[in-house]
């Protein structure tokens, strides 16, 4: 019996992906385990197995094609033995929800029609559910100027939104910036309207910039931030790391760098106050058994921050080679889902620039990050007189629903501790 | 002085009276002032007189292909006389028509020459008697009237303007047309399609030049074909008159001179605004060169005195005079949602053989304008209701243009067998705004001509389904 090849979800949040790649071609024969595809989700692109074994029968999402639903059908698979004429009964079957794909994607599933891209004329509808009467040609121009209608009043009969509303559309009105950003009732104008055309480059937002926009959005404009900092001296470290890169000698199995130090510290630091290592929901706090440890990587083309698991568990070395490895596989956009996903805590460490201190934006579902400034010579006051000392700012972003001031505050204290004499750990 | 009026319209063309009906429909007490016939240039010396005589020479020209169509007659020929008795008593019903009009709708005609006389008042002249009237707002519609050049001026003998050309007491064996727009080609395609010599001067490099620079090409070829002499970069410099006919001089770019001796000459050199003695200076209604000075809403800066039609300039269009009546009279009663007349949505209709309909933007100028645009055509001699009534002549096209990223429709261009019929079509999309997805999607009734328009915006995208 044929059967459908469904679109995987790939993470718990996943709804929709991109069909990168078919590594497969009808009439190939696949055994359960082999690659089948490669998805390509907002942040990362993976590999689809198969789970049966069989042939391919029919391929009926194209590569290419963005915004195919998790549960989609993709492909058919036939047994063995079975002809591809099932795969007709089957795609018949099947039209409908094709089209659906292919009004989903236009421009990738319909390689060869050079038809306008045929989005559904659905007609647009007020955040009162009323439907907003506009102009084929106001529509389509609001559509790619990211402009929302609901927030216009149209000047055309009736009411109708016309092309002349929409070229005024003045600040105030909605962006659909606002849109992706999710978060609904307030927003700024469209860029756009500010600046000449022949003055910019547009730059069509990918995956990732929109999950950036979204989550980061929703968790300033959600989250009750308030911000700790504090200076930790470095000698001590400095002098640590030194003995222990030393020990590892040529062809090192590890290289620590201070930033494998502050990861080691919170992880240690999160067990000592559990009340940091937590996540908001609306009805519980939920106090995390393991301090997970999130690590901001910067990339090319945006931003990830991966986790190091159970980080308390973990020497320096093993932190420090496993940083190096998800570093590596977001660079290659390799990361799967569950590498980033979750976690209690994240650093972001912004020292190699010289930056000697800032404050970041909490990466939810968790409370707390941690940002990290430079490690730079001070000239600090001890017992009375002016030292030279090694210094690094930190500043922790709190989310006061579930850390309060002083909760935060004696963690950064446990913290530096770590910081300042990194033997303690080992206490 | 009588009674105030709310609305006293000076000039009964299409601007005007179709301007009095709307303000008079909205409640205004309205007023009309014609000095001459009711219906202006248009009914009477303009549009409609010169459409019956096209369709004279339209017939005379099936005439001549019977055998096509599988008839035979011979010995047929035209009673000039006859063409133009035709052409009149079509002028005079629709005139008397328009006075139906005003009476049906209860607004006052007054006959004579107005002139502004102060803040709210006209005053009136007929037969060297002047009557004051009052008005809280005052609606100029005094149309226009054929430019002159000095040196090209017309005698009403030997030189005609439009009104003597509509009316010749005799048929002209050759002609010289000054001027290639619509209303000198009209008249070059009238007198060639029923024998005379033509001869069409056009000072810029094309005939037809506000048309599409694709479709004035075409024209111009079907025109020399029909053995219209066409002198295109051409002025005229001298127009000697002889006893019954006109020797012109003409000058090409190049400075080459040549002589033509014409039986008649029609000058068609644009039109000039009828500024003159309605009393513009004293209310101090601004006039730039020949035509008063308006805002979009029609408002002339002095307050209840507001301008319409081909006063206050191009296109010079009756529609476009009605459309601004309309706009005008519906800002004075106070109507909401009232908009400014758009110029790109505006068609111009020219009634040669072939026909030339166009709204909006030409390839050219939808270029110029640096966006990235599409552009769809579609022959004639694809359209299987063209052929059927023998008019699939290589000479028929219908073109789109498209901005390519929004699939606004910026402009349309057709040339061939009633087209000046189809181009309202395009004109519907562009003011309902409707882009190419919306036209493609539309079903056209098969087999008809119509048919064309849709192919042409399918080749927009390459998917004109029959050629």
């Amino acid at each position: 019996m044929a059967t459908q090849i469904l679109m995987p979800a790939l993470s718990p949040t996943m709804e929709e992906g991109k069909l990168a790649k078919w590594l497969v071609k009808e009439g190939d024969k696949v055994k359960s385990g082999q690659v089948l595809a490669e998805i390509e989700t907002d942040k990362a692109t993976m590999e689809f197995e198969a789970v049966d074994e069989g042939r391919i029968g029919k391929i009926l999402v194209p590569a290419g094609a963005e915004n195919v639903k998790v549960n989609a059908p993709i492909a058919v698979l036939l047994a063995d033995g079975e002809d591809a004429n099932a795969v007709v009964n089957i795609s018949a079957a099947m039209k409908s929800i094709q089209e659906a794909v292919k009004n989903e994607a236009p421009k990738a599933a319909a390689p060869a029609a050079k038809a306008p891209d045929a989005k559904p004329a659905v007609a647009p509808v007020a955040n009162d559910g009323k439907r907003i009467f506009v102009s084929p040609l106001a529509r389509r121009i609001a559509a790619q100027k990211g402009i929302d209608l609901a927030a216009l009043s149209g000047t055309g009969p009736r009411g109708r939104i016309v092309k002349s509303d929409i070229e005024n559309a003045k600040p105030g009105q909605k962006p659909a910036a606002a849109s992706a950003g999710a978060v609904t009732g307030m927003s700024l104008p469209d860029a756009r309207l500010y600046y000449k055309k022949e003055n910019y480059e547009e730059i069509p937002h990918d995956g990732m910039r929109k999950t950036i926009a979204k989550r980061l959005t929703a968790a300033k404009m959600l989250i009750p931030h308030y911000y700790l900092t504090i200076d930790c001296r470095l000698d001590s470290l400095m002098a640590t790391r030194a003995k222990l890169n030393e020990a590892a000698g040529k062809n090192a199995a590890y290289k620590l760098s201070v930033n494998d130090f502050v990861v080691k510290a919170s992880a240690m630091a999160l067990m000592k106050c559990p009340d940091v290592n937590a996540s908001w929901t609306e009805d519980a706090i939920l106090r995390h058994a393991h301090a997970d440890v999130g690590i901001a990587v910067a990339l090319p083309f945006g931003l990830i921050t991966p986790i190091v698991f159970k980080a308390e568990e973990k020497g320096l070395a093993d932190i420090s080679n496993e940083i190096k490895e998800l570093a590596g596989r977001a660079r290659d956009k390799k990361l799967k889902p569950s590498d980033y996903e979750g976690g209690g805590f994240s650093v972001s460490n912004l020292g190699m620039f010289g930056i000697r201190e800032f404050t970041a934006v909490i990466n939810p579902p968790q409370s707390a990050i941690l940002a990290v400034g430079a490690g730079e010579q001070r000239a600090i006051v001890v017992d009375g007189k002016i030292e030279v000392a090694t210094m690094m700012t930190c500043t922790m972003s709190c989310d006061h629903r579930v850390i309060d001031g002083a909760t935060g505050a004696k963690f950064l204290q446990v913290f530096k501790q770590f910081i300042e004499e990194p033997a303690s750990m080992l206490l | 002085m009588s009674d105030a009026y709310d609305v006293i319209v000076v000039g009964s063309g299409p601007g005007g009276y179709v301007c009095a009906i709307r303000c008079a429909q909205l409640g205004l007490k309205t007023a009309l002032v014609e000095r001459d016939k009711l219906g202006g240039i248009c009914l009477n010396w303009g549009c409609i007189p010169t459409k019956a005589l096209l369709r004279s020479s339209e017939i005379w020209h099936l005439m001549h292909r019977l055998d096509e169509y599988g008839f035979s007659a011979d010995n047929f020929k035209f009673d000039i006389a006859k063409i133009v008795a035709r052409s009149r008593a079509v002028s005079q019903q629709l005139s008397t028509g328009v006075g139906f009009l005003m009476k049906k709708h209860k607004i006052t005609v007054i006959a004579g020459d107005a002139r502004l006389a102060g803040k709210g008042k006209i005053s009136v002249t007929k037969d060297g008697k002047a009557t004051e009237y009052a008005a809280k707002n005052i609606i100029l519609a005094t149309g226009a009237r054929a430019r002159t050049l000095p040196g090209l001026e017309p005698d009403g003998k030997l030189i005609w303007t439009y009104r003597e050309a509509m009316v010749p007491p005799s048929f002209p064996r050759s002609l010289l047309v000054v001027g290639s727009g619509a209303i000198g080609i009209e008249f070059a395609s009238f007198y060639r399609t029923l024998g005379s010599d033509v001869t069409v001067v056009e000072v810029m490099d094309r005939v037809l030049p506000v048309e599409d620079e694709e479709i004035s090409a075409m024209a111009a070829k079907a025109f020399t074909k029909q053995g219209m002499k066409l002198k295109t970069g051409t002025t005229v410099t001298e127009l000697k008159k002889g006893a019954d006919n006109v020797t012109c001089t003409l000058k090409a770019k190049d400075g080459k001179t040549e002589q033509v001796t014409v039986d008649r000459v029609i000058l068609a050199m644009g039109i000039v605004g009828n500024v003159e003695n309605i009393g513009l200076e004293t209310a101090g209604v601004k006039v730039d060169r020949t035509h008063v000075v308006v805002n979009q809403w029609g408002e002339t800066g002095v307050p209840g005195v507001w301008a319409i039609g081909d006063l206050v300039g191009a296109p010079w269009l009756a529609h476009k005079a009605m459309h601004e009546g309309v706009i005008v009279a519906e800002r004075i009663a106070g109507v909401k949602g009232v908009h400014p007349l758009k110029t790109d949505n505006v068609p111009g209709c020219t009634y040669c053989w072939p026909q030339v309909a166009s709204v909006g933007m030409t390839e050219a100028k939808a270029k110029a304008t640096g966006r990235k645009i599409k552009v769809g055509k579609f022959p004639f001699i694809g359209n299987g209701k063209a052929i059927a009534l023998g008019e699939a002549e290589a000479e028929g096209l219908i073109k789109t243009v498209f901005d390519a990223d929004t699939g606004e429709m910026l402009g349309a261009h057709m040339i061939g067998t009633e087209v000046t019929e189809l181009i309202q079509g395009y004109t519907i999309a562009k003011t309902g705004e409707l882009t190419d997805q919306e036209l493609a999607h539309t079903i056209f009734p098969h087999p008809t001509l119509s048919e064309m328009m849709h192919e042409a915006v399918l080749a927009a995208d390459g998917g004109a389904l029959h050629i």
